[in-house]
């Protein structure tokens, strides 16, 4: 009887297309990938069944955490200006590096008068400065109140757009910690916003 | 003297020279495995829920239009207290007691349901939608607003508005121990 030959096969394989797709997948997730905006609230936003996401682009956001408040845009070239405007309204001049430095802070919560310390500490220490958040109250000439309607109006100034308002809350917030950021956008008849929120399964719909 | 011979051809008795024919394959594996790994780590750091953002819309209440009367009862007043309860009544304060009650399908949600099918049974057909109107107290949480919000566009309640809270609900609201 004759043996029954088994044939040996190689096993490499061949892995062109594998690696194809791999790096295609690759690229794909490298452009679609954003840096994690740290955001110094820690505010965990309430569930909703609000589908509509968050635009990326022509925003401001008032985030709201441990009855602080804190405040970012979108645009860089708004956030010098604003800097610019809010310095003539408060009597504090920027230098070029400080105002460089605040157009690339994506969020700060600082009062005026140690916001230029703030703009000048090491970004490596940056962890360490305790952000007191910005001061706000019912009046229409807090420091909130002017950060938003400087904004406004840079933003009108540069692309004549209007700026989308955004509310980010964390879900443990008191109401009248809310209720001084609505009064502050209602004061400049802003009556239009967005609450950020995270998304829940919605509910059969009887 | 020991040479090198790294061509891969070499000469042959009959004087033509041959390269030697290297394969054109190249190990692929390991470059695999690095883009998969890159894949892998990409995929756990893309955020895929990305935060959602609801409307709301304040009425204006720097100019004062023409407003239109509504009959109150087709009012209904949501009171949200502390500990993640709300107390609701239809129409004007005071006049009728206001019933205690939690969040979620059971409880203000039930509510907003019976109420707009008990306003449109009784009201003639253009303006038998029910209007609510939400008075957050100081002791309720942001929490308790979005999710009263939310119950508003799950029941399908297009006409509601945050209004300040009158100083007899904060009474109310202490009497039943939700302040």
């Amino acid at each position: 009887m004759p043996r029954v030959k088994v044939a040996r096969k190689s096993t490499a394989i061949d892995m062109t297309a594998m690696c194809d797709v791999a790096f295609l997948l690759l690229t794909f997730f490298i452009l679609t990938a954003k840096p994690k905006i740290d955001d110094p609230s820690h505010a965990t936003v309430p569930p909703s069944t609000n589908m509509a996401p968050v635009a990326d682009a022509n925003m401001m956001t008032v985030s709201i955490g441990g009855d602080k408040l804190f405040f970012a845009v979108t645009e860089q070239d708004v956030r010098a200006a604003a800097l610019k405007a809010m310095g003539d309204k408060y009597g504090v001049t920027f230098s070029p590096e400080e105002t460089q430095r605040f157009s690339l802070t994506q969020i700060f919560g600082v009062p005026m008068k140690s916001l230029k310390s703030f703009l000048d500490t090491d970004p490596d220490k940056l962890k360490d400065f305790t952000q007191t958040g910005i001061p706000a109250d019912t009046t229409n000439n807090n420091e909130l109140f002017n950060w938003i309607y400087t904004s406004r109006q840079a933003e009108k100034a540069l692309h004549d757009k209007d700026l989308q308002m955004s509310i980010k809350g964390d879900s443990k917030e008191q109401y009248p910690e809310i209720n001084i950021v609505i009064s502050c956008l209602e004061k400049q008849k802003l009556f239009k916003f967005e609450l950020i929120t995270s998304l829940k399964s919605a509910p059969n719909k009887r | 003297m020991a040479e090198l011979d790294t061509s891969g051809g070499g000469k042959h008795k009959g004087g033509k020279i041959r390269s030697k024919k290297a394969s054109t394959r190249v190990d692929l594996t390991a470059m695999v495995d690095l883009a998969f790994l890159l894949i892998t780590f990409f995929m756990y750091t893309t955020t895929l829920n990305k935060p959602k953002a609801m409307d709301l819309a304040m009425p204006d209440n720097s100019v004062k239009t023409i407003t239109l009367p509504v009959a109150a009862t087709r009012t209904m007043t949501i009171v949200l207290g502390s500990h993640d309860k709300v107390e609701w009544y239809m129409g004007e304060p005071g006049k009728s007691a206001p019933t205690v009650d939690g969040y979620g399908a059971n409880g203000i949600r039930k509510a907003l349901i019976d109420n707009a099918k008990t306003v449109a049974a009784t009201h003639a057909a253009p303006d038998n939608t029910m209007e609510v109107l939400i008075h957050p107290s100081d002791k309720s949480t942001y929490n308790n607003l979005v999710t009263t919000l939310d119950e508003m566009s799950i029941t399908n309640i297009h006409i509601y508005a945050i209004v300040k809270i009158l100083p007899m609900e904060v009474e109310d609201l202490k009497k039943n121990g939700i302040y």
